[in-house]
């Protein structure tokens, strides 16, 4: 028997199961050690050649032991085996095999290993692209790692803020004193650490001076805050740093609901314990199992009592690898050999033998543990009969976070390491990152093909070799080319023997070759963390209108309006929207309707400078408007497009409203306030923004007046007038403004007392054979009329000219876009126009094109389609170029993607009243 | 995610703030088309520092020029602007 | 005569450990002067090179690249490759591009992966439905593909998706453009460059341009961190970085550099087949040939040259995306990346003759570059083979600007910010 083992101790209570198999496990195991301990070597696939792959770290930078953990919902693939603690009833599966990880189909992919070097996929699969997309489907099948869950996440994710003087990153030596030091001095204190158990590096190598446990209770009494499994994922400008705290293990049920938690911190300043990751050797076949760092040897068998080898073999380039080989001798396994690289090193346990010169150079194995081990000793191989290696290359110190933080990095040539440097924010890097241990550089012994230095990726010293030859010699070029660095660990493990290869193949010492960006995350962080409450809603709230409830008990067709719900229609008896719509636009025509309006946006000017502010932002005039009159206006972007548009009505001598569309209501909150604000500082007016203190009512329809006169027990303002008024007891404002082609009028009442007004009119409307309307008869109401909506016929792209708003223009020019008007495009006779369409025969599609003869190019396209409310007929609002001019020609409205089409009269877009006879009373 | 001092109320996040444009696009009405139309539509662009107007947009709402680098992202000065700004 | 791209070669390669491979491309040392100078080693500026070569003859061409090529905005993209715009200029401009994509990996003897996966753009709502109906009209009237989805043939496409009617943004329906699909970033710029290579272009690294040089109103060449080249004509092709360069030229543009970020998750066995986009929300994925599910959102809506972006902005498309293809959950964001575009004033982008004689302009592709490479190359390379622009990049004009002649696919105007 050989390979990994735990003598049994009667602790491993715990249940879990790897690919359906039951296992036992001990309080505090990861996966990975409580593998080991139940003799798994052989965890996982590799990613191109599915190569067997067993457990190399301790720790995050694991490239090769990915697994599927949990079920359902809550299965998270490609989970390292090394950074998941086991819990009772943890389910756990490889990945990336078929049908069994031990007999994988796919494998065969390493016999054709020769042909598929890097970059082979861009010298074949040539033809047209519909071929390469059918290879591709085999590629990508047998790409990729675990699977997506299919069924819904059954957990929250939560979002947090915090603050901190300080913050620590990595609760080892460094950090636990770094945290109390600053605890000690009065800081506010965060100490965070991905482990779930303080202590870093001392969990492999304990100090009786130091007690980890101890100063994490010393800093928590002092009011600092220790958060384990929780890493610092992310170090953003100014001292921004985001956190990943996991609240229960992958796949577990988390208690309160919550499986992990995002914390958004900004810290006064950040200290950085990050620590060092050992760099693998590489030699043929470094990539079985059995082959593990040396330091996560040492900590399997130090921290969790499992020994991964009997026989083992170490094979370093520094001092460190002695202290595992102790580890191994106190634990009862045999060092066969410690292969060292260097001419001389410290003094080895007794027992061990120590051969210096010495590299490896290729291992054989079986399933779940070596067997063979050959090196190269002087000049000459010889070989061990080991069940592990452990390896050491050397360390690379943890700079990522330093690095996306904008630090810089100094080449430490004894290390063979780059280590953090100055940095512009206000962080610094403490502990062994500073001081990785001497580790020479050292020439690799086995064949290039098959020692691997990305190991998940499957990307060899030969694949490096490869594309320096064909010119990929840039460090981003290799990277890309090979796809070195890219697989899940991020090039943790891989990034400097790749540099370094690099670097020998330039002929330059290893700062020379180039780094390639270190950016944010350090480790994969869950795409529901980064949604969280935003993962149920697309991070949009819904915005309710002050009416919302009743309207509800009408049961009306809701119509999202950005983040906006309005009623579309309000249907009875069965009736379908479109039937709906057409009834309520009747009862408009013929009676009266009402129709909630709240969303409009509303803005309160007030002051002596009011209508200078007015002028500014409106494209129309306003000066001369009478106290108690409003009128149609609209506001034009710098560049002389319409931009929005409503009615502007004077209120009092200095005090005026204007009303915008709902679409545009922020934009042109946005926009008043930089008029106001920011570009006519000096004026003497206020803007307030009153879209949501009021509810809006519109009412409309031949009765309306009568029904308002009644109500309010005065004759409502003319059309376009303006005057206060009583309401259901509640005061209102009555805006004789009309949308829909009647006489009508606007109440808008303070949101609270909308509800009282809503009910009154509509009881009194209801009396009069009118009822609610929603947004479907207005359109219809509005098309017929030929009024503009913007999102439509105000599409961004249309001047005043185009939408025959022209006559309007204040002439003294001075408003906001009149210089952009002055541009000759803009006055371009062929532009788009808004023009009405007749249809000769059925019902127009809306958003339909325009043309002359079937196969000709849009001439222009159908903005809004509806049919004539009383009379009946299909009609439709359309932007045509040079559309003004077009009246009475004949069209067809094309709509391919919907197989529609329709001949159509180029007619005026006012199809109803068009004298406003209506509005007269 | 950088941290902009309000002059009103502070330090405060970056999600709090909007960027409205650089001063020098800034349009005066009141002047000649040609001028308004190089103002809306060039930009010096500079890999360096800019004068920027901003807007406190989900906070006190007020408005202020930050000279900002645009590689660095360090923030130089921030001048509070508008009405409550004028002497 | 390099040793051509086959099936045949690689399995030669096989038995003599793929030894017979030169150099995709020689590094050159910088000659006097050339006829054309294209400023920016980047997927644009190879593939101007490219077809400047080979459909203009114009061999004496050098493209420099003041880092390594390919190195910005082609190696930072999400590789969508479509041409579904509503504005006429724009998709013939795109689907001109697009038949050239069609055809490039054996045009280049690279295997760039294009991949017709298809395209499809979610609608939320009716709005959302005549908008799509609408783009896809216009694209079928100028002989483009596209097609309307109902939810249950989306499902068939993207099962994925949450397709519930009491989804927060529930799906009504899609356009489809099956033609579009993705492309392998990076060997586009590397295709191009071998391909340029072959005809005799020099590509030349790390030669950054830190001037130009004058005569009278004529650039007659560039200074260069390895020295003064001359040049009949100069193209700048350095999206990203147009203004500063432009600057250098004493020309101020209607462009303003921001950050885009995107990112990619863990590689997962096939999830999503093709790119799904959405009418109302800001976000797009598509999952890579590795399996990751690469997606984009908004871009930081401020100006920076930094490639580096706000954690918010991200996380933000990530709820949306995650909101509408719930199974994304629990994947997890691996590796986020930025990329400094130009935002052109008027969302299009500038392909033509400059104010200043001889210097050419390409710019202000926002955040739409990758899939415009060979279209852009095609007719940037008729501009500088002729001094005048092709007929599909004669409306992406400099003035245009002045005109009011803008092209405006998002019709928001003037600031990018309010994009």
């Amino acid at each position: 028997m050989s390979g990994p083992t735990r003598v049994p101790s009667g602790e491993e209570t715990i249940e879990f199961t790897f690919d359906g198999t039951s296992y036992h496990a001990r309080q505090g195991d990861t996966l990975a050690a409580a593998l080991l301990a139940n003799g798994i070597g052989l965890v996982g696939r590799s990613f191109k050649y599915h190569r067997p792959r067993g457990i190399m770290t301790a720790g995050i930078e694991e490239p090769n032991a990915l697994v599927t953990v949990g079920t359902g919902g809550r299965a998270e693939p490609n989970t390292r085996a090394t950074d998941v603690f086991v819990y009772p009833g943890m389910v756990a599966k490889s990945q990336n095999r078929w049908p069994s990880l031990s007999f994988d189909v796919a494998s065969i992919f390493g016999l054709a290993a020769p042909a598929l070097g890097a970059g082979f996929y861009y010298k074949t699969f040539f033809g047209p692209a519909k071929h390469w997309l059918r290879y591709e489907g085999f590629i990508r099948r047998a790409a990729g790692l675990g699977n997506a869950p299919t069924e819904p996440d059954p957990d929250n994710f939560s979002q947090s803020a915090g603050f901190c003087d300080v913050l620590v990153v990595g609760a080892g030596p460094a950090g636990l004193k770094a945290a109390l030091d600053a605890a000690e001095a009065g800081k506010r204190v965060w100490l965070v650490e991905q482990d779930a158990v303080p202590g870093g590096s001392l969990l492999r190598d304990p100090d009786p001076a130091i007690d980890p446990g101890a100063m994490v209770e010393r800093i928590e009494a002092l009011g600092g805050k220790v958060f384990l499994r929780t890493t610092a994922s992310g170090y953003w400008d100014h001292n921004f740093l985001t956190l990943s705290q996991r609240l229960v293990e992958p796949g577990a049920v988390p208690p309160h609901g919550f499986a992990q938690r995002l914390w958004h911190v900004r810290a006064g300043r950040v200290v950085l314990a990050t620590g060092l990751i050992e760099r693998p050797v590489p030699f043929a076949n470094n990539d079985h199992p059995g082959v593990m760092l040396s330091q996560a040897v040492r900590s399997y068998v130090r921290r969790w009592g499992v020994v991964p080898g009997k026989r083992v073999v170490i094979a370093t380039n520094n001092d460190d690898a002695y202290l595992t080989a102790t580890a191994l001798v106190e634990a009862g396994a045999e060092v066969v050999a410690l292969l060292d690289a260097r001419a001389s090193g410290p003094a080895a346990p007794a027992g061990v033998t120590v051969y210096h010169d010495a590299r490896p150079a290729s291992v054989s194995g079986r399933k779940h543990a070596l067997r063979k081990v050959t090196a190269v000793i002087g000049g000459s191989e010889q070989s061990f009969d080991a069940d592990l290696i452990a390896v050491s290359g050397g360390f690379v110190p943890v700079s990522h976070l330093h690095m996306q933080a904008g630090g810089k990095l100094e080449w430490n040539v004894e290390a063979q390491a780059f280590i953090p440097g100055s940095n512009p924010q206000v962080c610094e890097t403490v502990g062994s990152a500073l001081a990785p241990p001497p580790a020479p550089a050292v020439a690799p012994a086995g064949k290039a093909k098959k020692s691997f230095v990305d190991f998940q990726n499957d990307v060899s010293l030969a694949d490096i070799d490869l594309a320096w030859q064909e010119g990929y010699r840039s460090v981003e070029h290799l990277k890309r080319y090979t796809t070195l660095g890219m697989a899940t660990d991020q090039g943790k493990t891989s990034n400097m023997v790749a540099l370094s290869r690099l670097a020998e193949k330039q002929g330059v010492t290893v700062p020379e070759a180039g780094l390639t960006t270190f950016r944010p995350p350090f480790t994969p962080v869950t795409m529901g963390l980064l949604a969280g409450a935003g993962a149920r809603n697309a991070g949009a709230h819904v915005r309710r209108i002050p009416l919302h409830a009743l309207h509800e008990a009408h049961d009306p067709i809701w119509q999202p309006l950005g983040y906006w719900f309005r009623p579309r229609a309000y249907p009875v008896n069965g009736e379908t929207l479109q039937q709906a719509a057409l009834r309520e636009a009747r009862t408009v025509r013929t009676a009266a309707g009402l129709s909630d309006v709240s969303t409009l946006g509303k803005f309160e000017v007030s002051g002596p400078d009011a209508a200078k502010l007015l002028e500014l932002v409106c494209a129309t005039t306003v000066g001369k408007l009478a106290v108690g009159r409003g009128r149609y206006t609209f506001m034009c972007r710098e560049d002389g497009f319409v931009n929005d548009d409503g009615t502007v009505w004077r209120l009092a001598e200095n005090r005026y409203l204007l009303t915008s569309s709902t679409g545009g209501a922020d934009r042109m909150a946005h926009f008043m306030s930089y008029v106001r604000n920011s570009l006519r500082p000096e004026l003497k007016c206020s803007v307030v923004n009153v879209q949501e203190y009021y509810g809006g009512i519109a009412l409309a329809g031949p009765k309306a007046r009568g029904i308002l006169a009644a109500l309010t027990g005065a004759e409502p303002p003319r059309h376009m007038g303006y005057a206060p008024g009583m309401l259901a007891g509640v005061p209102v404002h009555v805006l004789a403004a009309s949308y829909s082609g009647e006489r009508a009028f606007e109440i808008h009442v303070e949101a609270s007392h909308a509800a009282a007004v809503w009910q009154a009119i509509e009881a009194a409307t209801r009396a009069e054979g009118g009822a609610p309307y929603g947004l479907e008869a207005m359109e219809l109401l509005r098309i017929e009329k030929g009024h503009v909506v913007v999102g439509g016929e105000v599409d961004g792209r249309s001047t005043p000219q185009d939408l025959g708003l022209g006559g309007m223009l204040n002439k003294a020019g001075g408003f906001i876009g009149a210089a952009g008007l002055t541009r000759p495009a803009l006055s371009d006779p062929n532009r788009n126009n808004l023009v009405g369409l007749v249809s000769l025969d059925g019902p127009i599609p809306e958003g339909g094109m325009l043309i002359q003869r079937a196969g000709q190019s849009p001439q222009g396209h159908v903005t809004a389609a509806a049919r004539r409310i009383i009379e009946g007929g299909a009609i439709a609002l359309a932007l045509l170029q040079g559309g003004h001019h077009r009246h009475g020609e004949e069209l067809i409205v094309t709509s391919p993607t919907r197989g529609e089409k329709a001949r159509v009269r180029v007619t005026s877009p006012h199809f109803y009243d068009p004298a406003g006879e209506r509005y007269r009373d | 995610m950088y941290q902009i001092t309000c002059p009103h109320c502070g330090p405060r996040a970056q999600t709090e703030f909007t960027y409205e444009r650089t001063t020098d696009s800034v349009v005066d009405p009141a002047g000649d088309a040609q001028t308004a139309m190089q103002a809306l539509y060039t930009r010096a662009n500079p890999m360096g520092l800019d004068d920027e107007i901003w807007r406190h947009t989900y906070g006190c709402r007020a408005w202020m020029v930050l000279t900002r680098h645009r590689v660095s992202h360090e923030i130089h000065a921030v001048k509070a602007i508008g009405p409550e700004a004028l002497p | 005569m390099k040793t051509p791209y086959s099936a045949f070669s690689l399995l030669r390669g096989a038995l003599n450990g793929q030894k017979h491979w030169e150099p995709a491309w020689r590094d050159p040392e910088p000659k006097a002067s050339y006829d054309v100078i294209i400023i920016g080693g980047g997927g644009h500026g190879l593939a101007t090179a490219y077809y400047l070569a080979k459909v203009h003859g114009i061999r004496n061409v050098a493209v420099l690249e003041k880092g390594w090529i390919g190195g910005g905005n082609v190696g930072r993209n999400t590789t969508l490759v479509r041409s579904n715009y509503r504005l006429p200029q724009l998709h013939n401009f795109f689907e001109f591009g697009l038949k050239l994509w069609h055809g490039l990996s054996d045009d280049l003897n690279y295997n760039v992966m294009f991949s017709p996966r298809g395209a499809m753009f979610l609608g939320h709502n009716d709005g959302d439905m005549i908008k799509l109906a609408e783009r896809g009209d216009a694209m079928r009237c100028d002989g483009i593909d596209a097609e309307l989805l109902t939810p249950k043939q989306i499902a068939k496409i993207e099962p994925l998706l949450d397709l519930s009617r009491t989804a927060r943004f529930p799906i009504d329906g899609a356009l489809i453009q099956w033609r579009a699909g993705t492309a392998r970033h990076d060997a586009v710029a590397w295709g191009y460059a071998r391909a340029a290579d072959a005809l005799g272009v020099d590509i030349i690294q790390k030669c950054e341009v830190t001037g130009f040089v004058k005569d009278g109103n004529r650039i007659i060449g560039v200074e260069t961190s390895r020295g003064r080249i001359l040049a009949g004509r100069t193209g700048i092709c350095v999206a990203g970085h147009s203004g500063h360069v432009a600057g250098l030229a004493g020309l101020r543009l209607p462009i303003e550099s921001q950050t885009l970020q995107a990112l990619v998750t863990e590689g997962v066995k096939p999830m999503v087949q093709s790119v799904v986009m959405s009418q109302s929300l800001h976000f797009y994925i598509s999952q890579s040939d590795k399996g990751g599910i690469v997606m984009g959102g908004d871009p930081d809506n401020w100006p920076s040259y930094a490639r580096r972006g706000q954690p918010t902005i991200k996380e933000h498309a990530i709820a949306q995306a995650v909101t509408c293809m719930p199974a994304l959950s629990r994947l997890r964001m691996l590796r986020t990346w930025s990329g400094v575009t130009d935002m052109s004033f008027d969302g299009s982008p500038i392909i033509g003759p400059s104010p200043i004689d001889g210097l050419y302009l390409n710019a202000g592709w926002c955040y739409g570059g990758f899939k415009a490479t060979p279209a852009s190359g095609w007719t940037y390379a008729h501009t500088l083979a002729t001094g005048k622009p092709h007929a599909l990049n004669a409306p992406f004009s400099l003035e245009r600007f002045m005109t009011g002649a803008t092209i405006d696919e998002t019709s928001v105007g003037p600031f990018p910010n309010h994009r």
